[in-house]
């Protein structure tokens, strides 16, 4: 593989606490050098990014790849293909797949699979217990040999209070990060969509803040408690928002996420029952999407990550009650969060790739293999991006296979073009 | 654009018409007010048949019955027609009208399509013995064989041009204009 | 003094998914053309020509039997054919059945499809995807439209101009789409609408609907002057909204004594099936203030209005209306 230098980009990299217009070369697949005017090996491959920004990989930690059992929806390859043109080096793919990944084995199967899409890289997460079921633990030592990253049970929350104890005390043994999606579903109840007015007018059953909440703050006093390592995922409440922001101020060791439809959009996307705006956790009132967007801005949701979900057209096509929960994101993301948050002065373009790809790194520990950072020795995972690309969103052009977005039309700024995996482009567009 | 009118009959014509009307009717019916019902259409014929009538009970000193109908529902363009036409009240002698002498009374007989309407629509309320026509403007433009027993006025309409009857109780005053093609 | 048009009654789209989106005038429309749809049912000949040719599908994925009659008979009154056709899927073939009814009743052209589905929104879904005309004969928990015209229209006979009326909808509001219709259809036309029930059985944020709540029916009874009482279903008390039926009697019932105690001469409505003895009394629902039976009368007009008032056609084919409507 030749070596690649970028020439003339503005080097955005909050790990090293770096923005400047420097060189950037990568060999061997690692950050051979940074500096001005870099002397590159002949056989170099060099590419003019002046103009652009050069950041560290962008990293997804939450994206539903449907392989194995709902190929339809998304493989591995073609989920691993739209995080490459989204900007993304690399994702952690949820284990509710089915059967779902809570065996040595079928650890093994994604992460193959994700090194033959050579595109964005696939880490694997296992389950916390066997089946999802909340029953059992699933072999949290084996897990982590053959690949995964996390273990988590998305899709479901773990209902017991005392299994979750147990999880995230046996995690501590391999300083593993437990993944949680808070739902209380005695309260959600069947729920499709924020309860509240919406709701009410459309004879929908809504899901209150509370549903989060509640397990919010039972896992965070778990975290406390035990000392265990607790990521949150996908938190679209105001209230959440607070109790992670004191948790962590009380030192206790708390990750969590934002996702773009939670600090973009409110239930009113949901009027006349639009499938695409449909997800679990829902799309909540407007005071929770400003928490959401101040909590990704004061670092309380430490990553921005997705909830990638693809569904195929057909099971989206169906009354509001009946279809599945979920919309896509690998493709969108960036263009969000620069527009909504960064276009808008919440943040600044080195705190957005401090949420984008340091921190995502480091909640799954992948800062140890090198990912999140393009300090001299690190993977050699670089995203080059157009800031001032402006671009209307197109779900007919997305490399996934499913095209079940909210955004469909919508005018974005900020794109991805060039994806660099292990020193290697594997995908360049986006101009 | 205000359209060309011109008055053809002022309310005196139209009354002195309407008691020829009545005169007309009375003798068809053999002079026997008993077996009579006259049933205005909607809208305009229902006022005409009430002075039509109130005019034959005066000269043969008996009580004549009177009715409504409202035609909308047995329209053979309903499918076509919109907004939606107002239904207006359809309302027929306690007594019903088999074996009576019906005479339907309408404002203008012009392609036929609402008298056609009207006997649908009273057929399915009775058998009457004899069903008769009596409009109070008979004017050009019959789009199927049907006729008037009994004519107020007979009136040549230009093409483009049509003919308004107008009532008191909707209009404001009585009286008949030719409207439109330069009237 | 030119000569007054013919008075035209308000144009309607294609659909009637709910009461949510009508105009007072269309309301109104609806209720005084169903007034006229009433003298057809004393008819010797019960039946008008108006619809004839029209083909009528009624898709009921729900099971209901008072209702889908009651659209059949409007059906056949108006002169349409009426097809019926009644599925009760599992819920997992929900979802497929109502995609795979849209395409093929589009195929076959159909002039008019009558849905009750169990699902919110499903009425909307179909009306979005064929070009025939939907209505919704109760979709979920959403609307029952025609339930709710019928419940106007019954109140109008018996109290007059809604406008002013204080009505109030007791039970269970949250699962229920007669009350959804209700509120919407009662406030467009000027009432004063309230809800009464246990708070477990109120939907999250109801007062935003602009209806006063009552936590105790003697609090309602003594405000109201109409009572629409709904049906509560067994399976509430299993999945715990109440704790007993007979807990809901005692203090939610509509019994004979709270009725005879009201200051107000009230007006009782159902929509039944009633659960005599749970939140309404035989003696009640048998009385002199209950008017449920002329609701069920009033349905077959309404629906009549409805199918007529949907079905309106090209207005430039109208050779009868550029002639002023002479015939």
């Amino acid at each position: 593989m030749r070596p690649i230098v970028l020439r003339g980009g503005r080097v955005i990299d909050p790990s090293q606490t770096t923005d400047a217009t420097i060189d950037v070369l990568l060999a061997d697949g690692r950050v051979a050098a940074l500096g001005e005017s870099l002397s590159a090996p002949d056989d170099a491959e060099s590419v003019d990014v002046s103009g652009l920004i050069v950041t560290p990989g962008l990293i997804d930690v939450h994206v539903h790849l449907r392989e194995p059992g709902q190929e339809h929806k998304e493989t591995i390859s073609t989920g691993a293909r739209a995080a490459a043109a989204g900007g993304f080096t690399a994702v952690v793919a949820m284990p509710n797949t089915d059967p779902p990944i809570d065996s040595p084995a079928a650890v093994g199967f994604v992460r193959a699979q994700g090194e033959a899409a050579r595109a964005a890289r696939v880490f694997p997460s296992g389950c916390i217990t066997m089946g999802q079921k909340g029953e059992q633990l699933t072999e949290f030592g084996e897990l982590i040999d053959a690949g995964a990253v996390c273990v988590t049970d998305d899709g479901k929350p773990v209902l017991s209070a005392g299994m979750m104890r147990m999880a995230l005390e046996y995690a501590l043994t391999f300083d593993l990060p437990v993944a949680v999606h808070e739902e209380e579903v005695t309260l959600s109840r069947g729920g499709t969509m924020n309860e509240g007015i919406i709701a009410t007018r459309l004879g929908l059953t809504g899901i209150p803040n509370a549903s989060e909440d509640v397990m919010i703050a039972r896992d965070l006093m778990l975290a406390e408690l035990t000392g265990g390592r607790v990521h949150i995922q996908h938190v679209a409440t105001r209230g959440g928002v607070e109790l992670i922001r004191a948790a962590k101020a009380k030192g206790i060791r708390v990750t969590a996420e934002g996702s773009p439809h939670h600090f973009t959009l409110t239930d009113a996307a949901v009027e006349w029952y639009d499938t695409n705006a449909k997800m679990n956790p829902p799309l909540r009132s407007a005071t929770d999407r400003d928490a959401v967007r101040a909590g990704v801005a004061d670092g309380t949701l430490d990553v921005i990550a997705t909830d990638h979900a693809p569904h195929h057209y057909d099971e989206k096509e169906q009354a509001f009650e009946d279809a599945p929960f979920g919309i896509v994101g690998l493709e969108t993301a960036l263009g969000l969060a620069y527009t909504e948050l960064v276009a808008t002065g919440l943040l600044d373009l080195s705190t957005l790739i401090e949420r984008m790809s340091c921190a995502p790194a480091r909640s799954m520990s992948l800062d140890r293999i090198g990912l999140g950072s393009l300090r001299v020795g690190s993977a050699a995972d670089v995203t080059v991006i157009d800031p001032r690309a402006e671009w209307t969103v197109d779900p007919k052009t997305f490399l996934s296979l499913s095209r079940n977005t909210p955004f469909a039309e919508r005018k974005l700024r900020c794109r991805a073009v060039r994806t660099i995996v292990a020193g290697r482009t594997v995908w360049e567009g986006g101009r | 654009m205000t359209e060309d009118r011109r008055s053809i009959m002022d309310a005196p014509a139209v009354e002195r018409a309407l008691s020829r009307m009545a005169a007309e009717v009375l003798r068809l019916a053999g002079g026997v007010t008993e077996s009579l019902v006259l049933v205005g259409i909607h809208r305009r014929g229902v006022q005409l048949a009430d002075r039509i009538a109130d005019e034959i009970e005066r000269a043969a000193g008996s009580p004549v019955a009177t009715g409504s109908l409202d035609i909308t529902l047995y329209r053979d363009d309903l499918m076509v027609v919109g907004p939606r036409p107002v239904i207006g009240q359809t309302r027929l002698p306690g007594l019903g009208i088999d074996e009576r002498v019906v005479v339907i009374v309408d404002d203008v007989l012009y392609t036929g399509r609402t008298v056609r309407a009207a006997l649908d629509e009273l057929a399915d309320f009775g058998r009457p013995r004899r069903t008769l026509l009596a409009v109070l403007i008979d004017r050009t433009g019959r789009e199927l064989p049907i006729q008037a027993d009994v004519v107020g006025e007979r009136v040549e309409v230009p093409e483009g041009g049509r003919v308004e009857v107008m009532v008191p109780e909707i209009d404001g005053k009585m009286g008949v204009e030719l409207v439109g093609r330069n009237a | 003094m030119t000569r007054q048009q013919e008075p035209e009654v308000p144009t309607f789209g294609k659909d009637l998914v709910g009461l949510e989106e009508l105009s007072r005038e269309q309301l109104t429309a609806l209720l005084d053309t169903a007034e006229h749809f009433k003298e057809i049912s004393v008819r010797p000949v019960r039946k008008v020509p108006a619809l004839r040719g029209r083909t009528i599908v009624n898709a009921f994925f729900e099971n209901s039997t008072r209702t889908r009659v009651s659209f059949e008979f409007a059906e056949k009154r108006m002169g349409a054919d009426t097809v019926s056709i009644s599925t009760t899927g599992s819920s997992v073939q929900k979802g497929e059945t109502l995609v795979d009814t849209a395409r093929n009743l589009e195929a076959m052209g159909i002039d008019m499809v009558v849905i009750r589905h169990a699902s919110s929104g499903a009425a909307r879904f179909l009306a979005e995807r064929i070009p025939s005309s939907v209505i919704n004969a109760g979709d979920g928990k959403h609307e029952h439209p025609t339930q709710g015209l019928l419940d106007l229209l019954t109140i109008r006979d018996h109290r007059g101009p809604i406008e002013g009326l204080k009505v109030c909808i007791c039970g269970d509001v949250l699962h229920s789409r007669v009350a959804r219709s209700n509120i919407h259809g009662l406030r467009r036309l000027g009432a004063e609408v309230a809800v009464c029930g246990p708070v477990t059985l109120l939907p999250p944020c109801v007062e935003e609907l602009g209806v006063t709540v009552f936590r105790r029916i003697e609090d309602a009874i003594e405000w109201a002057d109409v009572l629409n009482v709904l049906r509560l279903q067994l399976e509430r008390m299993k999945s715990g909204f109440i704790p007993s039926l007979r807990e809901y009697n005692r203090v939610f019932g509509v019994t004979r004594e709270r009725v005879e105690n009201a200051p107000r001469d009230l007006l009782i409505l159902h929509p039944g099936p009633m659960n005599r003895g749970v939140e309404i009394d035989s003696d009640v629902a048998d009385g002199p203030h209950s008017v449920i039976l002329q609701q069920v009368t009033n349905g077959v007009a309404v629906r009549m209005a409805v199918l007529y008032l949907l079905s309106g056609g090209r207005p430039e084919q109208a050779e009868t209306v550029k002639q002023g409507g002479e015939g």
